[in-house]
């Protein structure tokens, strides 16, 4: 009982603690379907101070520029990937957190399959050379008549 | 034809291997430059210094130089200065500069304290500039050619061992 007030409290408070939004009131524009589109792109795009979060998280100065540079091209007609193409052009693909599927890249999103793939052969060809029965080099010769004999004995002592 | 099937997972490990090794010895925070070979961006920043002159990529143009970004709040710039004053004063290499979101006093006191390597330096207040130079962060430190195409990025300070292995011997090379 005791423990599981705990983990409700835990709960509640984790509940309580709202997400801290980097998005600032002030770079937010007044069409909210355009709004809208600038989070979708600006989820997309690396924060290339902190790396591993995107634009739309990150409270880095340059992660504040880019958004604010993002909803700049929205507002002058630039589609959705003409904005991404605008920051890949000065920052690089690294900038876009789904990497672009392009031939620098077919090894990252084709290699997993063929690793897979590779797996599947080899323990394919594993479990068919387990059950098959043994190659012809190595079946045991049949018994000969004496063998047999003897193990017929051995048999009826048996019982 | 079987013996290589048990030698083929050897194989595949060694290249993995290979690879991972490979990529332990790159500084992840290091993000290639998608300008390197490319003209620098068109851009023209006023100067910071009331006497000096501001930047332009038309300056960019004629001969080999370096471009330098830094600002007066940026620790590691400061680690770099006696490098770059180095490469000004003592190796006669043109050393431009784009400063980054500072205040201009701060600047020009910080210049004052350390020495000025640059013969002309450009006011980015607002990083737009830079950004178009793909700029994350200061100090980093372009080679620009003769044609005015951007040659080879530094990204945080140039070290003396950096200037020594490749930015000396690539303007030379540039310079030919």
């Amino acid at each position: 009982m005791k423990r599981f007030l705990g983990v409700a409290a835990a709960a509640l408070f984790l509940g309580l603690a709202s997400p801290a939004f980097a998005v600032q009131p002030d770079e937010v524009l007044k069409d909210p379907a355009m709004e809208a589109r600038a989070r979708e792109i600006s989820k997309e795009l690396r924060c290339l101070v902190c790396q591993n979060q995107s634009i739309d998280d990150s409270n880095a100065p340059l992660a504040r520029d880019l958004r604010v540079l993002v909803r700049e091209r929205l507002v002058a007609g630039d589609d959705d990937s003409g904005v991404l193409g605008y920051i890949t052009a000065r920052y690089g693909d690294y900038v876009l957190l789904r990497p672009p599927f392009k031939a620098s890249t077919y090894v990252l999103w084709i290699g997993p399959v063929v690793v897979l793939l590779l797996g599947a052969v080899g323990a394919a060809l594993f479990l068919r050379g387990r059950n098959r029965p043994a190659a012809a080099g190595d079946t045991e010769a049949p018994l000969t008549p004496d063998e047999r004999a003897r193990l017929d004995k051995l048999l009826r002592e048996d019982t | 034809m079987r013996r290589l099937i048990f030698i083929l997972p050897l194989v595949l490990f060694a290249v993995l291997a290979g690879y991972f090794a490979l990529g332990l010895t790159r500084d992840p925070s290091v993000v290639p430059s998608a300008l390197i070979d490319k003209p620098v961006p068109e851009f023209t920043l006023p100067p910071l210094l009331k006497d000096g002159e501001g930047l332009a990529s038309a300056d960019l143009k004629g001969k080999v130089q370096l471009v330098n970004v830094f600002a007066s709040w940026c620790v590691p710039c400061r680690i770099e200065h006696p490098v770059l004053m180095r490469l000004a004063k003592e190796q006669g290499i043109t050393v431009k500069a784009i400063n980054y979101k500072d205040k201009p006093e701060d600047a020009v006191r910080w210049l004052n304290q350390g020495g000025n390597p640059y013969s002309a330096i450009g006011a980015d207040q607002d990083g737009r500039v830079s950004i178009n130079w793909g700029v994350y962060g200061v100090p980093e430190t372009y080679v620009i050619d003769a044609q005015g195409r951007i040659r080879y990025k530094v990204v945080g300070p140039v070290m003396p061992d950096e200037v020594e292995r490749h930015i000396l011997p690539l303007i030379k090379e540039l310079q030919g």
